[in-house]
């Protein structure tokens, strides 16, 4: 512990770079003095914070700009910075370019599905997807189900931003091979001041700093597109130097290191794992709360034409991890082992004056802010509404609501602190693994229940436990080459055949099976179906739609689900 | 607790939604079309056509959105105002 009272001294192998230290921390102050400033901005005029619309969905009054910058660093979190470089760096195109193909379908299947939820969830005040879900089915165990799915799916999503966090602090030198929370002391503190300003401002503390993030994110990306390859005689060389890394023969494996294009045998690899990421995004709970968040119907749909333009942003940083191997970037973490992770952090540092690349630092480091702010908002209003109001509390009023979620968003974020600082890095990737596997099992309930009730709420949950219990084993099963370690990946053959798809593809299509075939036995034993409290109308519901308001008074919330089990 | 099912929107014309579910349908699976492009040549700026034809759909997949946010939303006031004509209507009788 004497080390403490000098920390940069004790750093081992790696030295600090003192003017980009000096700008990550003023941009991180800048953004943290915002961080409490949100909380005025547009506050509710009588209500203050204290119900969870305020706090938890920002007012629901966020128009087309603050959503594209809210659902900008929402869905394009730090660690997608950080990992698909990484990716594409470390094994090519399956791994990494596949990135690119899901977000472009995601904003079509965006477009369909959303404005349907906006309009359901505005009617009946939901907050979560599980709201709707308990609203639709009046099925508690199925509520419970959802949202204990994006609870668990959302903490190691946390955590991984926190990854992208230490990535950032390692190539600038704050670390130590032989002192453990030295190294994570910067991270600590970081935290900290994130779930402060959370607890205090609510989803308009990550809405006001995705703003300062975009600016930053944008101007490195653009910059470094259009300079490095300049530097490194063209894409054609870059490209060239990609093909040369990847198609080299792995000694361990026997098979080329990865993938610069795919071969017909990787064809279903691709674009399940781009479909199925693609589904399963908006089944995220933070990605509920952005949409929930805005101000009208239509926003949700209007942001799905002018989101992509994050989606070519990712692109080219995904090409940057090609352009670290033709630089020869090495990223050595502190234990002198390879960490791809650090790739694009690295390479900023290398070949930019330390100015620049401290923005682009601070960019990613802010950039994992503002998703980790609104995953543990998604995450504690879950909690609060599914889990403390509809299992233990049912009288709660909004007030005890938002002071249940502030406390809840504070566990949710140290427990991601914990996960992070306590287990090893890849236990946080893994688990990333699996929760994007289960949340696409909440898919059946949530956007079948958008359109029709003809599942069966009990069909759905024997669906979803099928689901979860398929992707858990089959992705346990996948073996690293390598490493020979549990959880190696997300691809696995189908069950019966040689075709290699992703897992959760053919987790969802097991659920969508069992929960229809069920449906069809439970209806002919005349299982009793659950109360639905919405009606047709309600779907197509607007902002300035008549009954709204008045429903709400005359239907207090309290009553949703009626009779469960 | 029934409540009374007062419609928000007057019934749907099938065109638009037609039309945008095409424009939506395209933007989804030719993406997903992989043995369309897993090829190096023809190359753009030094890019496989790999690369640049997937990037060069983020805008043409944004731009179909676009169109069909148009198409909808038109749809979507004109049934509005059938829907709040019809109210009007019977709070006057």
């Amino acid at each position: 512990m004497s080390g403490l009272a000098v920390p940069l001294a004790t750093t081992g192998d790696r030295p600090v770079n003192g003017v980009a230290l000096t700008v990550v921390v003023v941009l991180f102050i800048l953004v943290a003095v915002l961080g409490f400033f949100a909380a005025r901005w547009r506050a509710g005029k009588e209500t203050g914070l204290h119900s969870l619309d305020e706090w938890g969905l920002g007012g629901r009054g966020f128009g087309t700009w603050v959503t594209w910058f809210l659902l900008g660093g929402d869905l394009y979190p730090a660690y997608t910075f950080v990992a698909v470089p990484a990716a594409m760096w470390a094994t090519g195109a399956v791994s990494g370019f596949f990135a690119v193909p899901y977000t472009i379908v995601l904003y079509p299947i965006v477009f369909l599905l959303m404005s349907r939820l906006w309009s359901v969830s505005h009617r009946h005040g939901f907050v979560t997807p599980a709201d709707f879900v308990g609203g639709r089915y009046g099925s508690r165990a199925l509520t419970v189900a959802v949202a204990l799915t994006g609870i668990v799916a959302t903490m190691p999503y946390i955590a991984l931003q926190l990854v992208g966090i230490k990535a950032v602090l390692t190539v600038l030198g704050l670390g130590s091979a032989e002192n453990v929370l030295l190294t994570d002391l910067p991270l600590i503190i970081a935290f900290v001041v994130l779930a402060a300003y959370t607890y205090t401002s609510g989803l308009r503390a990550p809405a006001l700093i995705a703003v300062v993030k975009d600016l930053l994110i944008y101007l490195a990306v653009i910059v470094a597109v259009i300079y490095l390859p300049i530097k490194f005689g063209g894409w054609d060389n870059i490209f060239g130097a990609a093909q040369t890394k990847l198609d080299a023969v792995s000694p361990a494996t026997g098979k080329p290191a990865g993938v610069f294009i795919p071969g017909a045998a990787s064809y279903s690899a691709y674009w399940t794992l781009a479909l199925g990421s693609a589904m399963a995004l908006f089944m995220y709970p933070h990605s509920v709360t952005g949409v929930l968040a805005t101000k009208s119907r239509n926003t949700i749909r209007k942001n799905a034409a002018v989101l992509p333009l994050y989606s070519l942003m990712l692109g080219f940083l995904a090409l940057l991890g090609y352009a670290a191997i033709s630089a020869g970037t090495k990223p050595i973490d502190l234990n002198g082992a390879v960490n791809p992770q650090l790739v694009v952090p690295q390479l900023f540092l290398d070949n930019f004056p330390s100015w620049f690349a401290g923005i682009a630092l601070a960019a990613i480091a802010i950039g994992a802010l503002v998703p980790a702010a609104i995953m543990s908002i998604a995450a504690a209003n879950l909690f609060t509404r599914n889990i403390y109001r509809d299992l233990i509390r049912p009288d709660a009023d909004p007030r005890q609501e938002a002071k249940v979620s502030k406390i809840a968003s504070l566990v949710v974020k140290f427990g991601a602190l914990i996960f992070v600082i306590a287990m090893d890095q890849s236990a946080a990737i893994n688990m990333q693994l699996l929760g994007g596997i289960w949340i696409l099992q909440t898919f059946p309930a949530i956007v079948a229940g958008l359109y029709t009730r003809w599942f069966h709420r009990w069909a759905l949950f024997a669906g979803w436990v099928a689901g979860i219990i398929y992707g858990t084993v089959a992705a346990y099963n996948v073996v690293n080459p390598v490493t020979k370690a549990n959880f190696g990946g997300s691809i696995a053959a189908v069950p019966g055949t040689n075709v290699q798809v992703y897992i959760a593809v053919v987790a969802f299509a097991i659920n969508l099976i069992v929960a229809a075939v069920l449906s069809l036995v439970f209806r002919a034993m005349k299982l009793p179906d659950g109360k639905d409290i919405t009606r047709n109308s309600d779907y197509g519901a607007d902002e300035d739609d008549p009954k709204v308001a008045q429903l709400q008074r005359e239907y207090p919330l309290g009553e949703t689900g009626g009779p469960a089990f | 607790m029934s409540t009374p099912d007062v419609p928000t929107r007057g019934p749907a014309r099938p065109g638009p939604y037609i039309a945008a579910g095409i424009l939506l349908a395209i933007s989804i699976l030719v993406p997903l079309f992989v043995p369309a492009y897993s090829i190096d040549q023809p190359r753009l700026a030094g890019m496989p056509f790999f690369y640049w034809y997937q990037m060069l759909w983020v805008p043409i997949t944004a731009a179909m959105v676009g169109v069909s946010y148009r198409l909808v939303t038109k749809e979507d006031r004109r049934r509005r105002e059938v829907a709040r004509g019809a109210r009007t209507r019977e709070e006057e009788q």
